[in-house]
């Protein structure tokens, strides 16, 4: 084998050690003799070597939940060398390397009103941001000048939602009205979907892999109701109702299950199809405000891919869901007002994995990261917060905002986080360092909403200067 | 006198008349009429008094009108609020706070210049005599080179007296001010802050180096619970601000912060 033949003569200590998969199984090839200095990159060609993959995929390493950064000697320090057997516990990175964004590109003035939401189109070509001044305004990012208005709500734009095909999105206003637009023409594709009584909180799409033509969306309103609209013929398919207080947040899992979180402290579990409810799930002391699954990048993505292949052979939909299979079952995690974050596993149980504590005022928003492995929830306690997926076990804290954050985004290969404050800054954190990597300034005033693109190459921002920026290596 | 409700007791037991309804409906119904047989009749001093009153009246009833008619016109334009909020801050009923002060480059420039543009442009000048009182010292109280400070004073966190063969200006305890009222201009709110120091009095340089504080003084506060940042997202805390009152007179400082 190749390290055997680098044996040396030199007398660098050895450690017998172990390779073990982030999901526990032990890697084929037994017990490997390492010397202590052996560096990440090599141990990369040695699993890759031993996984016999084709194109070397690169990986992270762990001890005791502490990445190995540069050798193996300085993480084996406190470990009786000659006795015990390591594990090295590898996790695949993403192919690509996604760069961290280092300045404003562009400014995009438009809007006469603070710009409340903002989104990119899944496959990253169109930006569509909301705003106070009751209309949606939509983008070209590669030349950065606005392409289309879209006029038509009479209040302000709250929440945007793309549909996974990358045609349409759904925007809806605090008068409880939500409008479908052509994102190619900025026409209305349908009649005003009218049914909720009060402001809209949130949006999510049916996802792609369970139906391509992208009819059905889920709403959750302020008036304690959450509705299913076929976005076709303009219509309340179902109207779930359930829940004593505003429902918050509300996601559409990638297995017919809908999520969704409420002031009352619960979170419920229904079933798309027939609207009935399976479960609630309790623990909570205070307001739920925000979910998030761990298939969230990929149900937003769909069927576009990063890495474009020439051969495009597989359906798309099917594409969609090999890459959603591959995250495994679904995983859930929720924000609350108790300054708390729960992780549940919603399909079938009841009960929550793990309980994470530490933020010390309420938590405002919560991502998991594209590969489904890390958790990072922003607080209005000025921090972000890190967390394993797993276990829910606290991995560090991001310091740096002197106001409170309100909203993070991650790259899509989960090495780099972005966060928006009230501060009026942008923050890169690197996950490699957990240390920031990119100080934002820019905006004036609050920002409010953060996005970054599902191919990586720019993040947008909004906030309470009206205006929108464009960030970029 | 009648005694005791007696009237709404027999209704309680025994009903109103049948036609109780009707016929009120009726009187009130004849009600214009005898008021116009009214207006018609009356002569003199009577009819100028019955005039005024139906004068008043009327014109109560036509502001009803136009008030009434007003509201209908709002319900149906019912203008989009401003200060727009995302969703995840609706509930939480947020103060309105002030812009970021973000021209934070303006004032570097400014106090480079030492020119301010200030709410208080032009201020009364103090002389000498009423700002320092002569104060006799020495065995026979012949010497007179003390002065003592009439108005109030800022003076350091880590001050102390020198001794009193060198202390020329002597800054009484009573006149000691730590903290200020100001004002913020675009908040409307006013908050009591700490002083850092005192920038500027117009009158003389000297009472800016002894910390005096009259009308029209600048004085730096510290506004770091105020929760203000600069663009770059540092928390700004110290800010000018400008006073606004005399505060040997009133026993307090109001100031008005400078943007």
């Amino acid at each position: 084998m190749q390290i055997d033949s680098e044996k040396s003569a030199d007398n660098v200590k050895r450690v017998l050690s172990r390779f073990k998969s982030d999901t526990g199984d032990v890697l084929p090839g037994g017990l490997l003799d390492l010397p202590v200095n052996i560096t990440v990159e090599k141990l990369q060609l040695i699993v890759n070597a031993l996984l016999g993959e084709d194109d070397p995929v690169p990986f992270a390493f762990f001890i005791d939940d502490a990445q190995i950064t540069s050798s193996l000697e300085n993480n084996i320090k406190d470990f009786n060398i000659d006795e015990n057997v390591v594990e090295i516990v590898y996790q695949p990175q993403a192919i690509f390397h996604v760069r961290a964004v280092t300045r404003c590109t562009g400014t995009l003035e438009g809007h006469r009103e603070a710009v409340v939401s903002v989104a990119f189109s899944p496959n990253g070509e169109v930006l569509a941001s909301g705003s106070g001044d009751t209309t949606v305004r939509l983008w070209d990012i590669h030349t950065q000048t606005p392409k289309l208005v879209c006029e038509g709500h009479r209040h302000w734009v709250l929440c945007l939602a793309w549909s996974p095909c990358g045609t349409k999105v759904a925007s809806a206003c605090k008068n409880g009205r939500i409008i479908l637009w052509d994102s190619d023409t900025g026409k209305q594709l349908s009649k005003d979907m009218v049914g909720h009584k009060m402001w809209i909180t949130s949006l999510s799409w049916e996802p792609y892999h369970r139906n391509s033509e992208c009819r059905k969306l889920v709403s959750a309103c302020k008036d304690t109701d959450l509705r299913i609209w076929d976005t076709k013929l303009s219509k309340t398919l179902l109207v779930l109702a359930g829940h004593t207080q505003c429902v918050t947040s509300v996601k559409w899992g990638g297995r017919g299950l809908i999520y969704s979180g409420s002031q009352d402290r619960t979170i419920k579990v229904w079933r798309a199809e027939d609207g009935i409810l399976c479960r609630t799930l309790e623990g909570h002391a205070h307001w739920i405000n925000t979910l998030a699954l761990n298939v969230d990048y990929v149900l937003r993505v769909g069927p576009f891919r990063i890495i474009r292949d020439e051969n495009n052979s597989t359906d798309p939909q099917e594409y969609a869901l090999k890459e959603y299979e591959a995250l495994g079952e679904e995983k859930l995690v929720s924000g609350s007002d108790d300054f708390t974050l729960f992780l549940w596993k919603p399909e079938k149980e009841k009960k929550s994995v793990a309980r994470m504590t530490g933020h010390q005022q309420l938590i405002n928003d919560v991502k998991f990261s594209p590969n489904g492995r890390i958790i990072a929830s922003a607080s209005f306690d000025k921090s972000i917060k890190l967390w394993d997926a797993v276990t829910g076990k606290y991995i560090s804290s991001l310091r740096g905002h002197v106001q409170a954050v309100y909203s993070i985004a991650w790259s899509a290969d989960s090495r780099l986080l972005v966060s928006g404050s009230a501060d009026s800054t942008l923050k890169v954190w690197s996950m490699k360092t957990k240390q920031l990597s990119q100080d934002l300034p820019g905006h004036g005033d609050e920002i409010y909403a953060v996005d970054w693109a599902p191919d990586g190459i720019r993040v947008a921002s909004g906030g309470k200067d009206k205006i929108l920026r464009l960030w970029q290596n | 006198m009648p005694q005791n409700e007696y009237i709404e007791r027999h209704r309680k037991l025994y009903g109103r008349r049948l036609d109780y309804e009707e016929r009120k409906r009726k009187r009130e119904a004849r009600v214009p009429h005898k008021l116009s047989e009214k207006a018609k009749n009356l002569r003199g001093i009577k009819a100028k008094l019955f005039n005024k009153e139906r004068h008043n009246e009327k014109i109560q009833m036509k502001k009803k009108i136009k008030a009434y008619e007003e509201t209908n016109i709002k319900k149906s334009e019912q203008l989009v609020p401003e200060g727009a909020l995302p969703v995840y801050l609706l509930d939480r009923n947020i103060r309105s706070r002030a812009k970021v002060l973000s021209n934070m480059v303006k004032q570097k420039r400014k106090e480079k210049a030492g020119k301010w543009d200030v709410p208080i442009p032009k201020v009364k000048a103090q002389s000498d005599l009423e700002v320092f009182k002569v104060f006799k010292s020495g065995k026979s109280k012949r010497k007179s080179w003390k002065r003592i400070v009439t108005k109030v004073t800022f003076v350091g966190e880590n001050f102390t007296r020198k001794p009193p063969k060198f202390e020329r200006f002597i800054r009484p305890m009573a006149l000691r001010f730590k903290k200020c009222h100001v004002t913020h201009p675009e908040l409307k709110a006013t908050f009591c802050l700490p002083i850092i120091g005192v920038k500027r009095n117009p009158n003389s340089q000297m009472y800016t180096t002894l910390g005096v504080i009259t009308k029209g003084t600048i004085i730096e506060v510290n506004i770091s619970e105020l929760g203000l940042v600069t663009q770059s997202g540092k928390i700004v805390w110290g800010k000018y601000a400008q006073v606004t009152n005399n505060p040997e007179n009133d026993g307090c400082i109001n100031a008005v912060l400078l943007i």
